[in-house]
């Protein structure tokens, strides 16, 4: 029997992961792909989350799910941005290692 | 015989005409050009014809004229105390103020800035009455303040000359010290008579009320007293140690020498002390310290007076050496007083100052007149022969020169000095003094002889002495009537009109009497033998020319002290508002921010892991540390 607390732990070891990958790695791309697998481990738990909510008449809460929609919409757009962040940048620095983006430095 | 009493306008009047005439040149010398010289003269003579017809009034009236300021239930402000020696006193003042004003006429003809001249010289008339005028001492400290402004001003009205700016300035700075000794003990009175400040008031207090027995009991405190208030008779008298700007201040213009620098601002500060009378006699080891300062000033001052070449300086020496006469009177008479000796009507000192106060404006106009007819020349070893050119200036400069020097029966300086002299010899704390002003007296006719002999016998030594010509009747007028006052001024029917100046009571003694008539021989006779004829000056006494080196000495001490001083405070700033105040929190600040600035290494990596840290600090403290605390 699968239970909610398997779905929980499976989103939080996708979090996780992805966290660790946006702190590890290099490579722009990479901290990119990281950081989408941290969106889809929260999408994860609210659709989790829905699915084990159950009304009176025996449906889903459907309001998670719902939400879920707009996350995924949300972050199309967000990748649009920040793809186009990244190719300005390439374009820029001829490099996708986030080391040569350190002008902040104070 | 005067019988009534001072109309209370008078005094009003004699304050507020020079002040509107100064007001007036003030704000419109630019629309009236010459009519200020006649304004300005005019109000001069209104005061003069003001003040002779006060002096044919009796009594001692006190009138408040403008209060400003309430202390308790004490009003303090303008109010006029009108007595013998303030009608006196004013008289001197408007008498030469007169004649100096139609002397200036003339010496300032050529001058581009008669108007600043004229009203400056309006603004002293105005200080200087009410000095006089003052019924109390407040009143007098701001006329003292004025008249020290007005005396800034005129040294400086050619200030284009750096050596009259100086003067100026060191005239001004050098008062400030003296009437910062007034102010304190000006405040001490102010203290113990419970803010009342009036001469009166003072006075009656001092004889038989509280004050009485404070100076029985507190005598250290009646000595500083009355100490603090001689250092502004110091500053503005010019008296040791303070005398040195009064030399200086002859960079002004000849007039103003002989008005302010001669006869009536310098003299103020005897005024002043005899006003304050009541104090000094309280004090009796003031009123000593008093005496010494007056005789050790007039014997340096005429040492001094004999090396000097300048014929201004010769004279301002003088002056400096007559008003250490007059101090070292003051000082005698309340030591007297002191002892309860019946001193009679009439003060020696202010005898003194109204007989110097004619023949030495009569001096120093005459000496201008002389400057004038050569071109600006004041070294007097440029001179000689000028007797034949200016006959009456010459005639009328001896009459000086003889009442300076104390010639007997005839002039007035004889009779003044007699009394001094006299009062120094028989109630003198030691006969000390008596030889002091014997000796100054016998260099008093060795230094007037010399200042004659060179510069108005033998001959000319330079082509502005040998073609000078007598100066104009503007100036020659002025220098015949003060001749004539100075001729008269002693006679007993013209100085009872001065009766608290005539001092009557010492009877003339005979060893006094020799005494001063052997110094006035020797030293008349010595300077003329060594002077007649001679082409330069066949003394060379370093000490006395160079001033007993006193420019020299204060120069060190302002040096050594301001020096000190601002390398200490240097120190202290750079320690405390440098280092403490400044450096210090700048130094936190930046030491803060480079820490701060650890944190920014534009690592995009170390950015996400400190979010993510942040994170789960926050989910921590959420679900374990709030529901725990907060319920």
């Amino acid at each position: 029997m699968i239970t909610l607390s398997h779905y929980l732990v499976v989103s939080g070891m996708l979090f996780a992961l992805g966290l660790a990958g946006v702190i590890a790695r290099r490579n722009i791309l990479i901290i990119y792909m990281c950081l989408e697998m941290m969106l889809s481990a929260a999408n994860l738990a609210l659709v989790a989350f829905s699915r084990f909510r159950v009304t009176p008449e025996g449906l889903p809460d459907y309001a998670a799910q719902s939400l879920v929609f707009f996350t995924i919409t949300v972050a199309a757009a967000e990748v649009a941005v920040g793809l186009a962040i990244i190719v300005a940048l390439f374009r820029a620095k001829q490099s996708v290692d986030v080391e040569s983006v350190s002008k902040l430095q104070g | 015989m005067p019988t009534e009493q001072t109309a209370p306008t008078l005094p009003t009047l004699l304050l507020l005409l020079p002040l509107f005439t100064a007001l007036v040149i003030l704000l419109g010398h630019k629309f009236l050009k010459g009519a200020c010289v006649i304004l300005s003269v005019a109000s001069s003579v209104i005061c003069f014809l003001v003040s002779l017809s006060m002096l044919g009034t009796v009594g001692e009236v006190w009138m408040p004229m403008l209060p400003f300021l309430e202390i308790g239930k004490l009003p303090l402000g303008l109010d006029a105390l009108v007595d013998q020696q303030c009608r006196g006193m004013m008289f001197i003042v408007t008498s030469i103020g007169m004649v100096v004003h139609v002397f200036s006429m003339g010496y300032m003809k050529e001058d581009d800035a008669q108007p600043r001249f004229f009203g400056a010289l309006s603004l002293f008339m105005f200080s200087m009455t009410g000095i006089v005028l003052a019924g109390n001492l407040v009143m007098m400290f701001l006329f003292w303040e004025l008249v020290g402004l007005s005396s800034y001003l005129l040294i400086g009205h050619w200030f284009e000359r750096p050596a009259a700016a100086e003067a100026s300035k060191k005239a001004f700075l050098t008062n400030r010290i003296g009437d910062f000794g007034f102010m304190i003990g000006i405040l001490m009175l102010f203290a113990v008579n419970h803010g009342d400040v009036r001469f009166l008031e003072l006075k009656s207090s001092f004889e038989s009320g509280n004050l009485h027995q404070l100076a029985q009991t507190q005598t250290t405190f009646m000595t500083v007293a009355a100490l603090c208030i001689f250092m502004g008779a110091v500053g503005k008298s010019a008296q040791f140690p303070l005398h040195v700007w009064l030399p200086d201040a002859m960079e002004g213009p000849t007039p103003v020498s002989a008005l302010i620098h001669a006869a009536t601002m310098v003299a103020a500060g005897v005024y002043m002390l005899v006003r304050c009378s009541f104090l000094i006699e309280a004090a009796p080891a003031a009123a000593e310290i008093i005496a010494w300062i007056g005789g050790g000033t007039a014997l340096m001052a005429a040492l001094m007076a004999t090396q000097q070449n300048d014929i201004k300086r010769v004279l301002a020496y003088s002056t400096l050496s007559q008003l250490g006469y007059m101090v070292m009177a003051v000082g005698l008479l309340a030591l007297q007083v002191s002892h309860n000796t019946d001193t009679g009507p009439g003060h020696p000192a202010m005898f003194h100052l109204y007989t110097h106060a004619f023949f030495k404006a009569m001096l120093f106009l005459g000496a201008g007149a002389v400057i004038y007819s050569c071109h600006h020349e004041q070294d007097m070893w440029k001179m000689g022969g000028l007797a034949k050119h200016m006959p009456v200036t010459f005639v009328t400069f001896a009459i000086g020169t003889a009442s300076l020097m104390g010639v007997p029966f005839i002039t007035s300086g004889f009779y003044s000095k007699e009394a001094i002299l006299g009062l120094a010899f028989e109630h003198g704390p030691t006969r000390a003094l008596f030889w002091i002003g014997t000796l100054t007296a016998m260099l008093t006719a060795f230094y007037m002889t010399r200042l004659v002999v060179v510069a108005f016998f033998g001959k000319s030594r330079s082509d502005a002495s040998h073609h000078a010509v007598e100066a104009p009747m503007v100036m020659v007028l002025p220098l015949i009537a003060l001749a004539f006052a100075t001729l008269i001024s002693a006679l007993p029917s013209v100085a009872r009109l001065f009766q608290a100046m005539k001092y009557d009571h010492a009877l003339p003694h005979h060893t006094v009497e020799i005494c001063s008539i052997t110094a006035l021989l020797i030293g008349a006779v010595g300077a003329f033998m060594l002077y007649r004829g001679k082409e330069k000056d066949p003394l060379n006494i370093k000490l006395f020319a160079r001033k007993f080196y006193f420019d020299e000495i204060y120069a060190v001490i302002v040096k050594v002290f301001q020096d000190g001083l601002a390398w200490m405070v240097t120190g202290l700033e750079r320690i405390f508002v440098d280092g403490l105040v400044v450096r210090l929190p700048a130094w936190l600040a930046m030491r803060a921010g480079a820490a701060a600035r650890l944190l920014q290494n534009g690592q995009l990596q170390s950015y996400t892991f400190l979010l993510g840290v942040g994170i789960l600090v926050v989910i921590y403290l959420v679900v374990f540390v709030l529901p725990g605390s907060g319920h």
